[in-house]
């Protein structure tokens, strides 16, 4: 019951209240490249949630079990960190990218360059790093993975939704395209701030 | 039609002065309809009256929350020094106190506003949109009554311009121009808008608290020229003064809203200070428009007869905050949490935003079925803002900007599954027909 009460707190602080995009803008790149219709940025939101709720158990046995000094092989070796998590974010890509040429090759080739870019994609390698300063458990990091990209995928598909409708609108010819989707992450932060300072677990703890 | 050609003559060349005659036209649609008008041809009807007249209705329609707003004004601030306790009495003084309080805010918001819409529309080379006088009506009506002008510009100004004229002007905005600017103000002023009672001079929530020196309560009250003139008025017909008396803010006195006591001891918290007819009707501290409920509520069926105001969003959200407030009560785990649904009404500014905010037609989803699910979620999410939340007091125009962001999504889902429902038909039927057509062949 504990457990299964931090994982949905986890999950749901992840996606709302400190969401990766809107509240630590991470993950720009390709949220501001794809998200020109929702279809593809549907798509693109998936693959990322499926990439980091990967991705943060595999470096989370990693950091566990081979980099840390209590680890199987002994020795200190945190400071190998940062690459072999990048290695592993990349062959999940990796695997993505096939499945996703197998499956619906539109939409591979509507997202183009930005499927393999997700390796680089900041949010995923952040989220690990989150996971490492946080210092989360095995199951706290699946929920911070899963709550992450599901926060990730909400704000792109509706900056897409958004955008679609703004293509008639009378924007001022210096701010059309990128100019405009910038403005517009600013404010739906504003917007988002609206849940920023709800502490799942502090009102968990009061109904225990 | 001497006032037309009166007009016509002081008509300016549009070629030489254009920002001189976009303000003109402005206020010449006023009064008279335009001579050009849209093309028998053109999809769209932009036809200019049409608008200004919507807008006014709007306009119409928040009067008397206005009037009420600018008598509570001047009722809170006599409630602070001990003064004509009752509603009622002293009204000629309240409601020139509120005046003074309220106009330069509504005023200030016109100057900004308008002046900025009137500068793009001159720009672009538009008549223009009258989506301000809406905006300009509800900003003075959402904030606190004690706002510092140069804040209130400055939200104003923030936006106009990044909410709506980046947009491309009335229409198209995505967020609620009036509630961006109160959002703007709170997260960028949090300390000037705090609403803190231990600081003389920082409460919002009542105006005039700066009149008067809590460390010595001897000072004599210190009001404006603006009351002096007042004063003058009334003494001449031998009525009460704002000299009377009345020099300290009353031991005891909370500027504390009710949203603010309930937060920290439920109901019984607020009961203490407030019966609920007092904030029914109204008589409590708050932002301007707010705090009269009956006045919303005539407010909100004359937008509905008019058909301007969706009446799903408003039962929709309604429900919404029901539910979530039951959920909320079952959870029991903070006294807040265990207001009943009733009562949570009593407090905030639950149908303001509900009568004037959350129906913006440009803002909300456009599809009847996603204006349901909109509604719904407005209300479900403002009361885990007001009550979950320890960092906002209320969560309705918080909630509501939140789910502006989400409405265009929901229109396009709603849309998509009526596009996949009818191509399903379409194929039912296809398959019948053909099928008919093969048996008769047969």
């Amino acid at each position: 019951m504990i457990l299964l009460d931090s994982f949905i707190n986890i999950f749901i602080k992840a996606a709302f209240v400190e969401n990766l995009v809107l509240a630590y803008f991470l993950g720009m790149c390709s949220y501001l490249a794809v998200s020109k219709t929702v279809k593809t940025a549907f798509g693109l939101g998936l693959a990322v949630i499926f990439v980091l709720g990967i991705t943060m158990p595999i470096n989370w046995l990693i950091g566990e079990y081979l980099l840390s000094e209590n680890g199987l092989l002994g020795i200190d070796l945190t400071f190998l960190r940062l690459i072999l998590f990048i290695a592993v974010i990349a062959s999940m890509v990796q695997l993505v990218e096939m499945v996703v040429e197998k499956v619906s090759p539109a939409l591979y080739n509507s997202l183009g360059i930005f499927l393999p870019l997700i390796t680089v994609n900041c949010a995923i390698l952040g989220g690990s790093l989150f996971m490492v300063a946080r210092e989360y458990n095995l199951t706290e990091s699946v929920a911070f993975g899963l709550g992450g990209g599901f926060g990730w995928f909400l704000a792109i598909i509706a900056i897409a939704a958004i955008r679609e409708k703004i293509k008639y609108s009378a924007v001022p010819p210096a701010l059309r395209g990128l100019g405009m989707a910038f403005l517009l992450t600013g404010l739906m932060g504003m917007a988002f701030m609206s849940l920023m300072g709800i502490d799942p677990e502090a009102l968990t703890s009061l109904s225990n | 039609m001497a006032l037309l050609d009166l007009l016509k003559k002081i008509e300016p060349d549009k070629k030489e002065s254009p920002f001189l005659h976009t303000l003109y036209d402005g206020f010449f649609t006023f009064a008279y309809t335009p001579n050009s008008t849209t093309s028998p041809g053109g999809v769209h009807i932009r036809d200019g009256m049409d608008l200004k007249r919507t807008m006014v209705h709007v306009v119409l329609a928040m009067q008397l929350c206005l009037v009420f707003g600018i008598l509570n004004v001047g009722h809170q601030h006599f409630q602070a020094i001990g003064m004509y306790p009752s509603f009622f009495q002293g009204l000629h003084l309240k409601l020139s106190f509120g005046l003074i309080q309220v106009l330069p805010i509504i005023i200030w918001t016109h100057v900004v506003g308008l002046g900025i819409e009137f500068w793009y529309a001159a720009k672009k080379g538009h008549a223009i949109e009258e989506g301000f006088l809406v905006s300009g009506m509800l900003i003075p009506l959402i904030m606190p009554p004690d706002i510092p002008i140069w804040i209130l510009c400055i939200a104003v100004a923030f936006a106009v311009i990044l909410g709506k004229e980046a947009f491309g002007g009335t229409g198209m905005n995505v967020l609620n121009v009036a509630l961006l600017a109160r959002v703007f103000v709170f997260f960028a002023y949090p300390t000037e808008i705090a609403g803190d009672t231990t600081q003389i001079g920082k409460e919002v929530w009542v105006a005039g608290y700066e009149y008067f020196s809590q460390v010595d309560k001897i000072q004599v009250a210190q009001y404006g020229w603006a009351h002096g003139l007042f004063d003058t008025l009334f003494g001449a017909f031998g009525w009460s003064t704002f000299g009377d008396g009345g020099n300290a803010v009353v031991d005891g006195f909370t500027g504390a809203t009710p949203l603010g006591l309930a937060s920290k001891g439920g109901w019984a918290a607020v009961t203490e200070y407030y019966t609920p007819t007092q904030m029914w009707w109204g008589g409590i501290p708050g932002s301007i428009g707010e705090s009269n409920k009956p006045f919303i509520i005539v407010g909100a069926l004359f937008l509905i007869a008019t058909g301007i105001a969706s009446w799903r969003i408003m039962l929709s959200m309604l429900i919404g905050a029901v539910v979530m407030t039951l959920i909320l009560n079952a959870w029991g785990a903070t006294p807040f949490m265990a207001v009943p649904w009733y009562y949570q009404f009593y407090m905030g500014s639950f149908f303001f935003a509900m009568a004037f905010m959350a129906t913006d037609p440009v803002t909300a989803s456009s599809t009847n079925t996603g204006k349901w699910i909109y509604g719904f979620l407005i209300g479900f999410v403002g009361m885990i803002i007001r009550v979950l939340n320890p960092a906002y007091p209320e969560g309705w125009m918080l909630a509501i900007l939140f789910m502006n962001v989400f409405a265009p999504l929901i229109d396009h889902y709603v849309l998509e599954a009526n596009v996949s429902r009818r191509l399903a038909r379409k194929k039912k039927v296809y398959a019948i027909e053909t099928a008919d057509t093969s048996e008769a062949i047969a």
